[in-house]
Formats: C-alpha cells, structure tokens, sequence
C-alpha cells in the first residue's frame, strides 16, 4: 500500500511539472507581458488582410500581450472586481468607467507616455463619465438607434414609441441587457437615462414590463441573422453593428429616435492593480496610433474616435451618416453616467425579474418540486432495502 | 429480425435531428457572406482567415494544452483512487463513492463559482494553474467510475496469487491490474478529454487573462458577431473526431475480424 501511495504522489508531481511547463509556454520569451482585455471582435486581429494589432505591438517593444475577450461589461467588471485576475489595459464602456472611477478601482493615465491623445477627437475627451478626462482614452464610439425593414414597415418610424406597437406584435426585438434596455424605457417615458430615482427605474420597468407580450426575443448578436433574414422587423442596435447588417439588407433602414439617444463610448483604461503601468500607457499610446486606429475601426466597424485615422477612412465610410451623423443629431445624444452601485443593482434586479416573469409562475414550484424528488428517491431507497430485507 | 417502415422512419429522423446541425455548420463554413442562414456562394475565404486569426488560434491551442494536461493528471488520479477504492471495506467503499458523486451530480455552475471563491480566497492568480486544477477536480469522478466496473470484472484472486508468487504492490498494479482495466482507463482518459475541450461554465469562472480557451472565445463574440472563422474551426476539429472515430471502429472491426478468424480454425482443427 505504501508504494501505491508513492507511485500516486510520483505521479501526482510529474503531472505538475508537465502543467507547470504548459503555462510557461506563452511566456517564455518576454521579460514583461501585458493582460489586455477588450470585447470579442473589437480588434484587429490579422484576418481580413487587416493589420494583427497585438502582433505588432509585441514586434515593436518585446512587450507580450496576453489578450482576452469578454461579451459584456459586466463580465469584464466581475473579473476585475473577483480578485485573482490582474489587468494592466481593459476596454470598457463609459457607464462601466464611470463607475469603475467611482470605486477607485481605475489608475491615474501619466499621459506623458501617450503623446498620441492629441490625435483623439476634442468632443471625444473628458465626457462626463470621465469629466477630468484622467482615466480613459476613448477607443470608439457610437449611437443607439432603431432599425428596420422600410419594405415590411410602412409606417414612419422616428421614436422608440414603436417599439411598444401592437401592430408589430412578435416583430420587435430587444437589447438583453439592462442598461440599454432600460435607457430606451426611461427616454420614451422621457426621463433622462442617467436619472438618479427609484420611481424612475420603477416606472420604466413597468414599461418594460408592458413591452415583453410584444417582444419576439431579447438579443445581443442573434439579431444579425433574425434582422438580415426578415424574421425580426425592428430592434432597438448599435449604429456599427447596424451598418454591417444594411450591407447585407438593402432594406433596412437606421433612424435616430426623436427622443434623444445614447451616445456610448468605449475606452481604455487602467485598473489601479495593473502590474505594468507603464507597459500599459504605451500600449494605449500604441492604440491611438492613426494606422492601428484605422485597422480597428475597419475591424470592428465602429466610428473611430481618432482624428487621423477618420481622414484615412474610405470616402463611403466617412460619408456615412449612420456612423458619423451631423452635429444636429449628435447634439440629441447623451452618454450614460454611473448612477449608483445601489440603483445599478436595483435595476439589475429589475430586469431579471422582467425577464423570469411569467404570470402563471408561482414562487412554490422550485421548492415544492425539490422536496418531491427528495421524497422520492428516499422512498424508493426504503422500499429497495425493505424488499432486500425481505427477500433475505 | 425485420424492421416496419415506421421504426425505419422513427431511427432516420432521430439520426437527422441529431446530425444535421453539424451539416450545417460545416455547409456555411463555406458560405461567401457572413450570413448564418443565407448561402451566397461557395469559399474558402474562411479557412484561410482562420489561419491568421491569432486570436481564435491562440485560444484553441490554450484549449487543447488545458485538455491534454488534464486528461493526464485526472487519468493517473482516477485510475489510483479507484484502484485504492477496489480495496476499501464495503462501508468505506460506499461512503467513497458518495463523495466521488458529489461532482458529478453537482450543477457545474455551483462548482464553477465555489471554486472561483476558494481560488480567490488563497489569493491564487488566475491562468492557466486555476483553470487545470478546476478541470481536473472537476474530471477525476469520470475516470473513477470508468475505471471501477472494469476492476469490478477483475477476478480479486488474481492479485493475490500474483503476490504468493513474489509480486510486490508495483508489479501487480502494473502486471495484473492494469492490464485488465486498460479499457476503462481508456475510456476514461478520452471521456476528460471529451470534457475539457468542451468546457464553458467552469473555465468561465477559473480561467485569467493567460489562459483564455476556445468556447470562452466564442462567447466573447456573441456582443459583436460569431465570426464564421469558428464555423471553418469546428469543421475542422469535426473531421478531426470523425477519423478518430472511423479509426478505432476500424482497429476494433480488424480485431474481431481475427477472433473470428481464429475461432474457426479452432473449429476445423
């Protein structure tokens, strides 16, 4: 038995120093490796005869980059706020930086070290989620608005008010996140988004609670497909993403709501525990490069928020007025502000019970139906031991 | 025995639901737009982005090094705790088997957050070390109970004419024991495997910034688009499992091809 324990914990250890090798494997050949974090499909990677951002970054200062993805802001403020995880670059949406600064969990930029802010828009910097503008250097940006199909729907479509049309029942889609989700209810009861009130939040709840019998699905990218395929006729989407899906649809249409809608920014940062800050701030200097700027706004196709890189665009992209829309239009836009911890949550908790709501649901079934599975397998188990028992 | 046209009917149309989503993966890996449901013509166009994504790459390659070194690890400690509890009291031997249970039937997004918690709580950084250890914990029960039934088979006696003849702990592990459970071994190690590639909830919750795999990728993608690069991926991993399969069928069909061979000149002799 003693050898069998040594042979385990032989075993056991060399297994160890195999996965000990593995992880060194992506180290190896850099002093300094950077963690970057950014949304999936954000940046150039080398496909689509596109530059391979990171690839370059590395060739050009030795500096590695361990670069990963996440879907949602959330996601990437869980993994931040967790522990255990340490970035030294993140890209995040300006509510999420705003509160990020308001947690103290982002670090001061030395923007010495990034001489090529200079190239970022002036309307673009010290947004009022950043009003000191020490925190963030925007890496892209766009707007909220409505599309849909001008062959199905012939009605004039101008506010967010048709979201909530009978008419379009089970053709509407929705964001399946709260914070746009909830914009779109606050702008139609026109109540500013970054209101700071309960019975705000509660009654766009309500409204939103009003819209779900219409609403065909709550998307994040699935609407690509429903809005190309005509399964969907309209939906509330990103002005990139929506030029991607018009290059694929002659007949869709974008129009900015009458209400006024969300201006989103999202931009690099730094959290306060980055362990190369200074690897950190050449990288983001890297990132506002005209060339590296241009490559990713063609990537991501989203409005790039570099001036250089926006006179490199291609005319048709520069002209387009859904990526960049006149100053009258932009003036009817707001960004969104961190409210508070409490009501980001409170809304939270809204919108998960606007999503599991369900008339008929009573809250016993759960438990209810856990005791019963209890109940039955000990019955079962007693009445196996009692024929055993019997059968002896 | 002869089949009605119904039961013919009912197996193809459970053998088509169950296989044409992959046909139409791999159909629009060779689609020209980026369109999910609209053929526009046919491309490779695909395949060869796929080849300069680092990206996508770099998150395969951390996926198949995170399932090698797993099915390893969880192979050798499954295979050694079910060998410990083949010889445990009957008392202990149930008791084990409880807690052996305990991942499996467990939800894994429990375990994924209780570990993601217990990681943090030792302030351990998360990468590649978390992500394998949350794997393998996860995995060792598959192999145990893989392993198990096959010892099960093993007539006990063996081990211990095996030591009256001068065997010592290691020679009968690795001259009887193993020999006979070689197939549950097996099958075990490529069941973790099977299960660490595939992997999402878990490695959400355990995985860090070096250590991004190819599902937590994918994921990513869905705020902008599932890029159709996944697509020529999955076809390619597909085709890769596919001749696996092919190949040990074949090795197995060759192997009772011999049998029977050799049992009838058994016969005839």
């Amino acid at each position: 038995m003693r050898n069998l324990a040594i042979l385990a914990t032989g075993l056991v250890l060399l297994a160890v120093i195999v996965a000990k090798q593995s992880m060194l494997y992506n180290k190896k050949n850099a002093k300094i490796s950077i963690n970057v974090s950014n949304w999936g499909e954000f940046m150039s990677n080398g496909s689509n005869s596109l530059m391979n951002v990171n690839y370059e970054f590395e060739k050009l200062t030795g500096v590695h980059v361990n670069y990963t993805t996440v879907s949602s802001n959330e996601e990437a403020y869980a993994k931040i706020k967790g522990g255990g995880v340490s970035y030294d670059v993140v890209i995040l949406s300006d509510y999420m930086i705003a509160r990020m600064i308001a947690e103290k969990r982002l670090a001061k930029l030395n923007y010495a070290n990034i001489p090529n802010i200079v190239n970022i828009m002036p309307n673009l910097k010290k947004l009022n989620y950043d009003p000191t503008g020490e925190y963030s250097v925007a890496y892209a940006w766009g707007t909220v608005g409505i599309v849909y199909n001008s062959k199905e729907i012939k009605e004039e479509v101008d506010g967010f008010n048709i979201l909530w049309d009978e008419k379009f029942k089970n053709e509407i889609l929705m964001f399946s996140n709260p914070r746009d989700a909830f914009a779109i209810a606050l702008r139609k009861l026109n109540i500013s988004f970054n209101t700071r009130r309960k019975e705000d939040i509660l009654a766009a709840a309500k409204e939103l609670k009003k819209q779900k019998h219409l609403i065909q699905a709550y998307v994040m990218d699935e609407i690509f497909d429903k809005m190309q395929t005509e399964e969907a006729l309209i939906a509330p989407y990103y002005s990139g993403d929506v030029i991607n899906m018009m290059n694929d649809n002659q007949n869709l249409k974008f129009v900015f709501p009458k209400e006024g809608t969300n201006r989103f920014v999202d931009a690099a940062c730094i959290p306060i525990n980055a362990k190369y800050k200074e690897a950190a701030e050449l990288y983001i200097n890297f990132l506002c490069e005209p060339g590296v700027a241009l490559n990713n706004a063609l990537y991501g196709n989203c409005s790039t928020p570099n001036i250089k890189a926006f006179d490199l665009l291609p005319e048709n992209v520069k002209n387009n007025k859904v990526a960049y829309p006149d100053e009258q239009t932009l003036k009817n836009t707001q960004s969104y502000q961190f409210i508070s911890t409490e009501l980001e949550e409170f809304m939270d908790s809204l919108w998960v019970e606007i999503m599991v709501a369900d008339e008929n649901n009573n809250v016993w079934v759960m438990p209810v139906f856990i005791f019963v599975c209890a109940a039955a397998t000990i019955s079962l188990g007693v009445l196996r031991s009692h024929n055993k028992r019997q059968r002896v | 025995m002869k089949h009605g046209l119904g039961s013919k009917i009912y197996v193809m149309a459970v053998l088509l639901f169950a296989h044409i989503p992959m046909f139409i993966l791999i159909t629009f890996s060779f689609n020209k737009s980026r369109s999910r449901s609209h053929w526009t013509g046919f491309t490779f166009t695909w395949y060869n982005k796929l080849l300069h994504n680092s990206e996508i790459l770099q998150a395969a390659l951390n996926t198949l090094v995170v399932a090698v070194v797993v099915s390893v690890v969880a192979t050798v400690l499954g295979t050694v705790s079910a060998v410990g509890m083949y010889f445990l009291s009957k008392r202990l031997q149930n008791v084990m088997t409880i807690l052996t249970n305990l991942p499996i039937v467990n939800p894994e997004i429990v375990t994924g957050v209780s570990l993601m918690l217990m990681f943090t709580f030792l302030k351990f950084n998360m990468g590649f070390e978390t992500l394998i250890l949350a794997h393998v914990i996860s995995n060792v029960p598959y192999v145990v109970f893989s392993v198990l039934p096959k010892l099960k088979q093993m007539d006990r006696h063996l081990c211990d004419v095996a030591m009256d003849l001068g065997c010592g702990w290691l020679q009968v592990f690795f001259k009887v024991i193993l020999p006979e459970i070689s197939p549950g071994v097996l099958s075990g190690f490529l069941i973790v495997v099977a299960f660490s590639l595939d992997d999402f909830v878990i490695s959400y919750f355990t995985s860090g910034p070096t250590s991004q795999t190819l599902p937590l990728a994918i994921f990513a993608m869905t705020r902008k688009r599932v890029s159709p690069e996944i697509n020529a991926l999955s076809t390619i991993i597909f085709m890769i499992a596919l001749i696996i399969i092919f190949a040990m069928q074949y090795r197995e069909f060759q192997g009772v091809k011999a049998k029977q061979s050799h049992a009838r000149k058994g016969q005839g002799s």
